[in-house]
């Protein structure tokens, strides 16, 4: 069996992926979904998207959505089959160091982890000395410092990301919001920012359409070329064509497309809220958004029949009380486990989500929240799972601090979906190493623990452990390893390639060339 | 030649590799002379036998408690090259010459305390002083004091460890120290206890000399306490 994920060497191979959806509920998932798509169809804004899906077969009539043209399209399944036949089931994610490339593969197991949003706000850990009122006491407390994202948070958050093991992929976590960056050079300083501290692939949004092309040259610089870009994609984007429930949004639309006549990776990214955009129950809800992430690949196949494309499906629950979106819970597990299966089917590589803390601040809240989700939803096999690192406050803050911990999780995680060590082939040494013991002075299995602590076959544990008695020092511990691996040098992009995209790039900010600080 | 085959014994000490049979850990050894062999080997040689102690296996265990402190060993390492080092003494022991030689550093007596059956702590705690280089005889579990004070003074020991693992137990420690003095052994034997609900403030409460918080530092007290002993 062909399992290109398996040649990566990042990830985590999936042993038995869990299946929480029986074929049967599957198939009427793909059949529920199928009738939504011709009854009551999609509602489009995008012109071109409803061009491309008439010739195809659909029928699309005209209306008036307040100030914008539309159109009902109604999407027969046949269109919906025959645009899934050409979609290739491996799909690689290019990186500037090529041993970090991510090779997603539909029908293999392999799971891949990454950041993601676009946060607000940083929060940082600073330890701050405390005397008790009561007893005079001094102690150390992890106090937290918020400021709002910008450029230089980025880059740092990137090169932090290099540096934690268990990151896969890279997706730009923080929102710029410096005084000199606008909408027209947002896009284009977030990609150099990300590709210069960061040799693993990068993943994102395009936010204004003209900056696509820019951002594109940049990455052929670095790689050599178009060609050379294609084979290695060193940037991949993700596009929110789908605004829930059903409608197309016609920037993003033309973004897709623009993207697939490029021949580049692009996920469709889909983010149903169930209880307010989208059904709330999980047959509701699944059927929703997996009508949505079809409604997108068929646009992107329609444009470029064989580009690469990536069945992206965040679907998330409302909280009741605000009607905030909710992370940490079991339907946002159940929600994303069911879509997993459903890439699966349709033989299209999938982007998923785990690790979201509803918690505003890092601790136990986020932790439970953080640790259920990547202990849930990987057992799946989803492929990407983006939103994975140091997300808080939903997707509102990032904390460098977190994303530290949650690397420790994820390789928890991680350990668990390994294979099972119970084979045939362990018999005879298993049955012999017990004799052995049975026969020795002490009975102790020690030698034989060492050579598995050795050879990184047993897990390190908590690596972030306090010695207080009396005091969670987690965070204390967790901050002085995050300041650690900011003080690694960065690996930056070569001083030509960075000259070579500054006089190419217009709008980049000159602060970000490392050569000429 | 002879510096080569010391240095020898100290990596295998480092590899855990008790004889020509053991693996080791970074790579398959298998099939090439293991502590036990390389001991004999330096015997074979003439090299003293307190040069093979000393530089050799006790040397492997010095290195395995520094990388034990900083990290870089855990406990099954340790325990590994204690093992090499036994077996290294058990090719020594003929060999060695006075009565003092052949107990190495002090003769212990180990045992779990009247009404534990708890030995993981206590044979861990007995593999390590003997891979320091102490003869140890352990009475194993749930041993009686009057039991641990006869044989104190049978085999003549200088130090006795004694390990718990309950609260309702521990307080038998206590009786050991008492039948000592009832025996009028407690001036020429010292204590040393250690097991989870132990700690300094308990082995002072019932009267013990020692307290090891990890079978290392209950080396470096069975150590401090002989050589005290020994200058008094």
């Amino acid at each position: 069996m062909n399992r290109a994920g398996r040649l990566s060497k990042r990830g985590v191979v999936v042993d038995r992926p869990y299946e929480r959806l029986t074929r049967e509920q599957v198939e009427l998932i793909d059949q529920t979904s199928l009738s939504l798509l011709e009854n009551p169809g999609i509602l489009c804004y995008h012109e071109e998207s409803v061009s491309l899906l008439e010739k195809a077969g659909a029928s699309a009539k005209a209306t008036r959505e307040g100030e914008h043209d539309a159109w009902w399209v109604k999407i027969p399944e046949k269109v919906v089959k025959k645009a899934l036949e050409t979609v290739p089931s491996v799909v690689t994610l290019g990186a500037r160091d090529p041993e970090n490339k991510v090779i997603l593969d539909a029908e293999g197991t392999r799971v891949y982890f990454g950041s993601g949003s676009e946060t607000n706000y940083w929060l940082e850990v600073e330890p701050e000395t405390y005397t008790s009122k009561k007893d005079g006491h001094e102690r150390i407390f992890p106090v937290f410092k918020r400021n709002r994202g910008n450029v230089d948070y980025l880059c740092r958050s990137a090169h932090l990301a290099e540096q934690l093991d268990n990151l896969d992929f890279f997706i730009r976590n923080v929102n710029v919001q410096d005084a000199d960056i606008t909408s027209e050079n947002k896009d284009v300083n977030i990609f150099f920012a990300s590709l210069n501290n960061i040799t693993k692939p990068v993943v994102g949004g395009v936010a204004d359409f003209n900056q696509l092309e820019k951002v594109v040259g940049m990455a052929e610089i670095i790689t050599g070329g178009r060609e050379e870009l294609i084979k290695n994609p060193v940037v991949s984007f993700i596009t929110s064509v789908i605004k829930s429930p059903l409608q197309v949004v016609a920037e993003t639309a033309e973004k897709l497309i623009a993207i697939a006549r490029l021949g580049l990776p692009v996920v469709i990214s889909t983010s149903p809220q169930g209880g307010s955009t989208a059904p709330i129950d999980e047959m509701g809800m699944v059927a929703q958004v997996n009508a949505e992430a079809l409604t997108g690949i068929v646009i992107n196949q329609l444009a470029n029949p064989g580009a690469p494309v990536i069945y992206g499906a965040v679907p998330v629950r409302a909280r009741m009380d605000d009607l905030h979106d909710m992370y940490g819970v079991p339907e946002f597990c159940h929600y994303t486990m069911a879509c997993a299966q459903m890439a699966r089917y349709y033989k299209v590589p999938c982007y998923s989500t785990a690790g979201v803390g509803d918690a505003k601040v890092p601790g136990i809240q986020s932790a439970v929240e953080k640790m259920y989700t990547y202990t849930a939803v990987p057992f799946s096999a989803p492929g990407l799972v983006h939103y994975a690192f140091g997300l808080l406050e939903k997707t509102m803050t990032f904390s460098p601090d977190q994303a530290v911990l949650d690397n420790h999780m994820i390789g928890m995680s991680k350990f668990l979906q390994r294979e099972s060590g119970i084979k045939p082939e362990e018999k005879d040494r298993v049955e012999k190493m017990i004799r052995e013991v049975m026969d020795s002075p002490y009975r102790m299995y020690a030698r034989y623990a060492r050579k598995m602590l050795r050879r990184g076959q047993i897990f390190a544990g908590f690596p972030f452990e306090g010695d207080a008695a009396d005091q969670d020092q987690t965070l204390l511990v967790v901050n002085e390893k995050r300041k650690e691996l900011e003080e690694i040098e960065p690996q930056y992009l070569s001083e030509d390639v960075c000259s070579h995209i500054f006089e190419k790039t217009p709008g980049l900010l000159s602060r970000l060339n490392p050569y000429t600080k | 030649m002879k510096e080569k085959l010391i240095e020898n014994i100290v990596e295998n000490v480092l590899q855990g590799r008790r004889n020509k049979d053991d693996e080791g850990i970074e790579e398959d050894y298998t099939g090439e002379p293991g502590v036990a062999e390389l001991v004999q080997k330096a015997l074979d040689e003439g090299i003293e036998t307190n040069t093979i102690l000393l530089e050799g296996l006790s040397r492997g265990m010095e290195m395995v408690g520094e990388k034990y402190e900083t990290g870089e060993y855990f406990i099954p390492d340790m325990l590994t090259a204690a093992e090499a080092v036994e077996a290294g003494m058990k090719v020594m022991e003929p060999h060695l010459g006075d009565k003092g030689e052949s107990e190495g550093k002090g003769k212990i007596v180990m045992a779990t305390v009247e009404k534990d059956l708890h030995d993981i702590g206590k044979n861990l705690v007995c593999i390590m002083l003997k891979g320091a280089g102490f003869t140890i005889v352990d009475l194993g579990i749930d041993v009686t004091a009057a039991r641990i004070v006869e044989v104190v003074q049978e085999e003549n020991a200088q130090l006795v460890g004694l390990s718990a693992l309950l609260n309702t137990t521990m307080n038998n420690m206590g009786d050991v120290v008492k039948e000592l003095e009832q025996k009028g052994l407690r001036d020429k034997v010292k204590v040393i206890i250690g097991g989870a609900p132990t700690s300094e403030d308990f082995a002072r409460e019932i009267g013990a000399d020692g307290y090891g918080k990890d079978a290392f530092e209950a080396i470096r007290v069975a150590e401090k306490l002989l050589q005290a002993g020994g200058n008094n």
